[in-house]
């Protein structure tokens, strides 16, 4: 029988008018599996929640109290598009512990250092141009990455960052594709979500690599100041001033809810970029940056980041402990030496995305590998955060995926280690939203 | 005005559709407050029992999807404290929610429904795994229909179109569920009928036909908006419009259900109605298939939820 020619209903009167880039934002399984982890049955090694329990809260009521109290009409009217020069100048004190000299004049104040990132990107990248990042990478670059429909090429790590050869080897591909490299986005310093640090001596080599190639470098690094033993490593940007464009962040020294980070950018890019921050949302919150500032001003910040340092220390240990007593021969991970994760390496033919649904069902959540590549690559590795549960509750979230891994083992060397599902092509946001625990 | 005093809806739950459930908790009760009911929403957890005996509010309507919300444990629970919800009762929504029950009392009944075998993933450890998917193969013919037997929003579900696909879909599915139920994959229109049960006796409201960009109705065709066409009602003929209605309908009755429920089928093209599955908490957020039949029918959805509270608070 024909069927009668009537328009259905999409429950979307926009669909055909949305840009080819939001290819890829659809509801994913995967994602709506993380709604059971904000539960408390569940131990969530999952999300990147800094700790904020060890704040002092009671002077940040008073921070914020005569911030309102005496400065409140500046506060809370408009600013300017860089940002809060007070602030800036602060930052590039910050700055200085890890080698970087930077200008508060070349510094913009961001919200977040997402937003630095998508700036950059705006600027830089064309449709179709290409971008090098460490593989696996930080998923919200990716998603900036995606959204302005760059490819992203996967440039392997080892146990000490980026490996130079393989950059050298992954230029060399693209180059003699006739492809055009924007940029090397990378995290030297306690990687999202690898979890391994950019070896000392391979940083002058790959500023050289990427300086020779023409290549500029994005250097993120909202983890430095955390390393377990309170050292830090030279910047990229201390090394190369001209062709390194630097991120930081406070959402991981002091509180992500304020939503300042910044960028340091030579001087022509920083000039393009406040017009692109103007163009995105005029200023940012004047508020928050003064909120940031008075805190660096009067309260004791480098003892804060101390005490945010031993309590992550304190948890990757538990992780890592917990890690080398219960998992099963043919796991590996890394062992980070500062920040908030580890990454898991599984036994070939494993699938950490396919096994998510059993480690939900047994209360225990983690971010499988794929959403950290743009490639589909990564079934085989997952990220655990140690960031936010008790080591206790470490503990017990090990000894439950643990038990999930058997599990799959046995389900795998039952039914072979080729039955994985082939990707249908989409790619969905198969990882958690920022306000997962 | 509402009659009804207080009423608490349920979402949320700790099952895999705890997404989908808050989703349609919200929208339920958005609805029932725009028609002036007194909506309060909660969670299934250690506080809710305690809630319910203290302030043991008039009705209840659960929207819980997924294991506790569709066994029948948390009817099992609400009946115990004698308090009355929109849903069936809990021996019916056991049999409902698992898959394999439900096609075992429609076939009885008389209706079609894809030959299947369930097995659970310890079978495969007892006699073998390539020796049960031979048997499995050589009695179903391709294409297949893997699913969870127990399990909703496609979490877990895959067509098989060749013996190589089948391990991949049975260990994605065993990640859901330790039985899988494994049916003949009928090709045709996928269509859906909501039934609901007002105190008048069980009507089905008018067909949905789904018909997926991808193909596959699946988690993300199901919930991004624009990923799907609905054809409400279903592009069927009326003897075709009759005869999903009637299936929708029996197999509610078969399996004792009440209030509502939702039955999925394919319409083959030779005109047969197969019966997939049915839902004892359908999902009831924006991109969900009851409140498109309400809509089609001129059903405001506040005043079908609040009828449908009504109907239960009076019993």
């Amino acid at each position: 029988m024909e069927l009668p020619q009537r328009p259905g209903s999409r429950l979307d009167s926009y669909v055909d008018r949305y840009a080819a880039r939001t290819r890829g934002m659809t509801a994913s399984e995967i994602r709506a599996l993380f709604a059971v982890a904000s539960r408390p049955e569940v131990v969530s090694l999952a999300g990147g929640m800094p700790n904020l329990a060890a704040l002092p809260m009671d002077s940040i009521a008073t921070v914020a109290e005569e911030l309102v109290r005496e400065s409140g009409t500046v506060a809370m009217q408009y600013g300017g598009a860089q940002g809060d020069e007070k602030l800036r100048e602060q930052i590039c004190d910050i700055m200085r512990l890890e080698g970087v000299e930077g200008h508060p004049d070349d510094v913009i104040a961001t919200v977040g250092s997402q937003q630095a990132l998508d700036l950059v990107t705006r600027i830089f990248v064309d449709p179709g141009d290409v971008i090098l990042a460490e593989g696996p990478s930080y998923v919200g670059a990716l998603g900036v990455f995606a959204s302005y429909q760059a490819q992203v090429i996967h440039v392997a790590m080892d146990d000490q960052g980026l490996v130079p050869d393989n950059l050298r080897a992954a230029i060399a591909s693209v180059q003699a594709a006739g492809r055009r490299i924007k940029f090397l986005y990378t995290i030297p310093n306690f990687h999202n979500p690898a979890g391994v640090t950019m070896a000392t001596e391979r940083r002058p080599e790959i500023v050289e690599i990427c300086r020779e190639a023409g290549i500029l470098i994005l250097e993120d690094n909202p983890y430095g100041l955390l390393g377990f033993t309170g050292e830090t490593y030279p910047a990229l940007r201390s090394l190369d001033t001209e062709n390194v464009i630097y991120l930081g962040s406070f959402s991981k020294t002091f509180a992500p809810g304020f939503r300042v980070g910044w960028a340091l950018a030579p001087h022509a890019v920083r000039e393009k970029l406040t017009l692109a921050a103007e163009a995105a949302n005029l200023c940012p919150p004047a508020f928050s940056q003064m909120m940031v500032s008075r805190y660096l001003s009067t309260q004791p910040w480098r003892e804060q980041i101390k005490a945010f340092r031993e309590t992550y220390r304190d948890r990757r240990d538990a992780t890592l402990t917990a890690l080398a007593d219960m998992m099963p021969a043919g796991v590996t991970w890394t062992k980070p030496e500062g920040g908030f994760y580890v990454w898991v390496t599984l036994p070939p033919g494993l699938d950490s995305k396919a096994m998510l649904p059993r480690a939900v069902t047994a209360r225990v959540a983690y971010v499988p590998g794929t959403g950290f590549y743009s490639d589909g690559f990564g079934a085989s590795s997952l990220r655990l955060s140690y960031c936010y549960p008790p080591p206790e509750r470490i503990r017990e979230g090990v000894r439950r995926f643990a038990d999930v891994l058997r599990e799959e083992m046995e389900l795998r060397a039952a039914f072979g280690q080729d039955a994985t599902r082939a990707l249908d092509g989409r790619r969905a946001i198969d990882t958690p939203a920022p306000d997962l625990i | 005005m509402s009659d009804l005093g207080r009423v608490v809806v349920l979402a949320g739950g700790l099952s895999h559709e705890r997404d989908v459930s808050i989703r349609s908790g919200r929208r339920v009760a958005e609805a029932l407050r725009g028609v002036g009911v007194e909506v309060q929403v909660c969670d299934i957890d250690a506080g809710l029992l305690p809630t319910l005996i203290a302030d043991r509010p008039d009705a209840i309507f659960p929207t819980v999807h997924g294991a506790t919300g569709e066994d029948g444990a948390i009817q099992g629970i609400l009946a115990l404290l004698d308090l009355p919800y929109v849903g069936s009762s809990p021996a019916s929504c056991r049999r409902a929610f698992d898959k394999p029950s439900a096609k075992d009392a429609v076939r009885t009944a008389g209706m079609a429904t894809p030959d299947w075998v369930a097995i659970p993933k310890t079978t495969f450890r007892d006699l073998g795994t390539q020796a049960v998917l031979d048997v499995i193969t050589a009695a179903l013919p391709l294409p297949l229909f893997v699913k969870p037997a127990r399990g909703g929003s496609s979490l877990g579900a895959a067509a098989v179109h060749s013996r190589e696909e089948l391990p991949a879909a049975m260990v994605a599915c065993f990640a859901y569920d330790e039985t899988a139920l494994i049916e003949r994959h009928v090709v045709g229109r996928e269509v859906s009928i909501s039934v609901v049960d007002t105190g008048e006796g069980p009507r089905a409201l008018p067909a949905v036909e789904i018909v997926a960009d991808s193909g596959i109705y699946d988690y993300a065709a199901r919930y991004t908006a624009g990923m799907t066409e609905f054809f409400t009602p279903a592009r069927l003929s009326t003897a075709e419009t009759e005869a999903v209605k009637e299936v929708a309908i029996r197999a509610h009755n078969a399996l004792g259900l009440s209030c509502i429920s939702r039955t999925d089928l394919i319409l083959d093209a030779d005109g047969t109605a197969w019966f997939l599955e049915v839902n004892v908490a359908p999902g009831l957020t924006e991109t969900s298939l009851l409140p498109l039949a309400a809509s089609a029918a001129n059903l405001d959805l506040g005043v079908l939820y609040r009828d449908l509270l009504q109907a239960v608070a009076v019993r």
